[in-house]
């Protein structure tokens, strides 16, 4: 059985647990075992699969899939309103969308591959997100019905609010209370 | 439904008469005073005695025999977790929140029962002999390890609170009715939490210099993901496997959760899968359209991720009834993601003056704070209220300063004053402000 060891590079202090050797029980992932889990798509599109779609292709699917929860169009549904809402986030009303809201076009896509539809994630084939995420980029206004999404192009798409977001880790900014 | 009014709580220092007497050691000589009076329950004493119906039926035929799993009395069938109130045939039934019921309970532990749930896909049904936990990315050897590999790993035990990011939420616009103090404040709960450092599993690993963060996934139908920085990860971040001495809960993420003490409880990912050793944030759906903090300007807070300095007064609450004027003990929690409670103070007069509450030892860091103050009602209308403050002197704000800050729609990390109105008659309402 091994003996905890502290480590030494990091200093102790009360409220952290020592750091414990283990016993070293992890086996060796393999690159094709990480490539099947790594769902995760960051802004600059690193790991965006092969496969395209466009607005007008999302269309058909989208009435099929997703507009019995977000509606047609993407407003009136049960859930979240997934178009408009530009300009109101300042008022007493503020609708936070994709279009008035969201960062990031590329998370757009990680999302919906990962957890949409609602009843069957992991479904949906990778032209399928293409198309999707260009059908509700189109309806805010961002591509256009026949504007070719893929690995390339999807991270040039530059959301509205993506400046309007303030870092606030490791500190908020001094704004509020005493 | 209450009338839209001026807020209770202000920072007037006149003491009124009815208050909390701010040298509590006087009060409790006072109350000592009152020697032979017991602190009274908020619910009825009964009159009379039951010297008539002795013996009662079940002292007079055995008990029932053993059970496995014990659950609680039928007559304790009223306390349970606040359900999402929804239309029938709502579409995702499963992606939500079930709350605590604070005032229903005592201590600082919340029993696994009822400790409170958030999901975004519903509570999955994993087996733990089929569900591995992958750590890759920045790492010099991406790692798989399965369940029974981490439960032979060094652990440690840490009490500490869970709160999700929007509790208490509908304080900001407080629009509505505040209902029972269980839907008001009841995404938060404290339990004793089991698991690996994350560090020794990274230490395995091997951490490239160049990385600064890491993202957390789930193996949820949601896939929920979470950024976390890597300094907070080395630091005090559990793999965690039991939940108050057994194994986790399935909503609270059987087989195996991250824990991130004090932060956002959307960042304690449950039913981990996946590591991934990164340079900077993902940017995932949960902390770029969710779990960010609208502002009035129109601009958003990102990545604030820890808890703020909170206490709400559970007893009395919505529910209870105060029977007559005599003594009580004015009871409730208080927590901070920082570290330690420092202090509470308990207002009787809307905020007026506040006198100190006594803190339960011992006082843990990032863990719910037990404090209890004896009160004298008078009879008549009060408002009680509590205000705490962290080891690093942070001060719980009023909702008037927090919405000046932050607006009304900022949703999250809402964590002002809020009060108690007694009534002349005993009624008591929890409420915002």
């Amino acid at each position: 059985m091994v003996l905890a060891v502290l480590a030494i590079s990091r200093p102790l202090n009360a409220q952290r647990p020592s750091t414990l050797e283990g016993p070293g029980l992890g086996r060796p992932a393999t690159p094709s075992e990480i490539a099947a889990v790594d769902l995760s798509i960051p802004p600059d599109g690193t790991g965006l699969p092969a496969g395209q779609g466009t607005a007008r292709e999302g269309a058909a699917l989208f009435g099929r899939l997703c507009a019995s929860c977000h509606g047609p169009k993407g407003v009136g549904g049960p859930n979240d309103r997934l178009a408009g809402g530009e300009g109101s986030l300042t008022s007493s009303q503020p609708i936070k969308t994709i279009g008035s809201y969201w960062q990031w076009a590329t998370t757009l896509f990680d999302y919906t591959r990962r957890a949409m539809p609602y009843g069957a994630p992991m479904s949906l084939k990778d032209s399928e997100v293409y198309a999707l995420t260009a059908y509700m980029l189109h309806l805010n206004g961002i591509v256009g019905e026949d504007e070719v999404l893929d690995a390339t192009t999807l991270p040039k798409v530059k959301m509205p609010n993506r400046d309007n977001f303030i870092n606030a880790y490791p500190d908020r900014p001094r704004e509020r209370s005493r | 439904m209450r009338r839209r009014h001026e807020p209770h709580i202000t920072d007037e220092g006149t003491p009124a008469s009815g208050a909390i007497r701010p040298h509590r050691r006087t009060f409790l000589t006072q109350g000592a005073l009152l020697a032979g009076a017991t602190v009274g329950g908020l619910v009825s004493q009964t009159s009379g005695s039951r010297a008539a119906e002795f013996p009662p039926e079940w002292r007079r035929r055995p008990g029932r025999s053993f059970v496995a799993y014990g659950t609680p009395s039928p007559f304790e069938a009223k306390v349970g977790r606040l359900l999402p109130v929804r239309p029938a045939g709502h579409p995702t039934p499963g992606a939500g929140a079930s709350f605590t019921p604070l005032e229903q309970l005592h201590g600082i532990i919340t029993p696994n029962g009822l400790h409170y749930e958030r999901s975004h896909s519903g509570v999955p049904d994993i087996d733990p002999a089929r569900h591995e936990l992958i750590v890759h990315g920045l790492v010099r050897r991406p790692l798989v390890f399965t369940v029974d590999a981490l439960l032979r790993y060094p652990t440690v035990s840490r009490v500490y609170f869970l709160e999700c990011t929007g509790n208490s939420l509908a304080g900001f616009p407080a629009t509505s009715p505040a209902g029972p103090l269980g839907r008001m404040h009841g995404l938060i709960s404290c339990a004793e939490w089991t698991g690996v450092p994350l560090a020794t599993l990274l230490d395995e690993a091997g951490v490239d210099p160049r990385a600064r963060w890491m993202l957390a996934e789930g193996i949820d139908g949601s896939g929920m993901s979470r950024s976390l920085p890597l300094d907070k990860a080395m630091d005090d971040v559990l793999v965690a496997l039991y939940q108050n001495g057994e194994r986790l809960r399935p909503e609270q993420g059987y087989p195996v959760r991250l824990f991130v003490p004090g932060f956002e409880g959307n960042l304690s990912v449950k039913w981990l899968h996946r590591i991934k050793v990164t340079e900077g944030p993902t940017y995932t759906k949960d902390e770029t359209s969710k779990y960010t903090d609208l502002l009035p300007d129109g601009r958003a807070l990102q990545f604030t991720l820890r808890m703020d300095v909170k206490s709400t007064i559970t007893r009395p609450a919505t529910g209870l009834t105060m029977q007559g004027p005599g003594l009580y003990e004015v009871s409730g929690l208080a927590w901070s993601g920082t570290g330690r409670i420092r202090r509470v103070e308990v207002s009787a007069d809307g905020g007026k003056s506040w006198a100190d509450a006594t803190l339960q030892e011992p006082v843990l860091p990032r863990a719910l704070t037990r404090f209890r103050l004896p009160w004298k009602w008078p009879g008549g209308p009060a408002i009680l209220a509590s205000r705490a403050t962290d080891e690093r002197g942070e001060v719980q704000p009023t909702r008037e300063q927090l919405v000046a800050a932050r607006g009304l729609r900022s949703v999250n990390h809402y964590n002002a004053i809020s009060i108690c109105h007694v009534g002349g008659d005993g009624q008591v309402t929890s409420a915002w402000a």
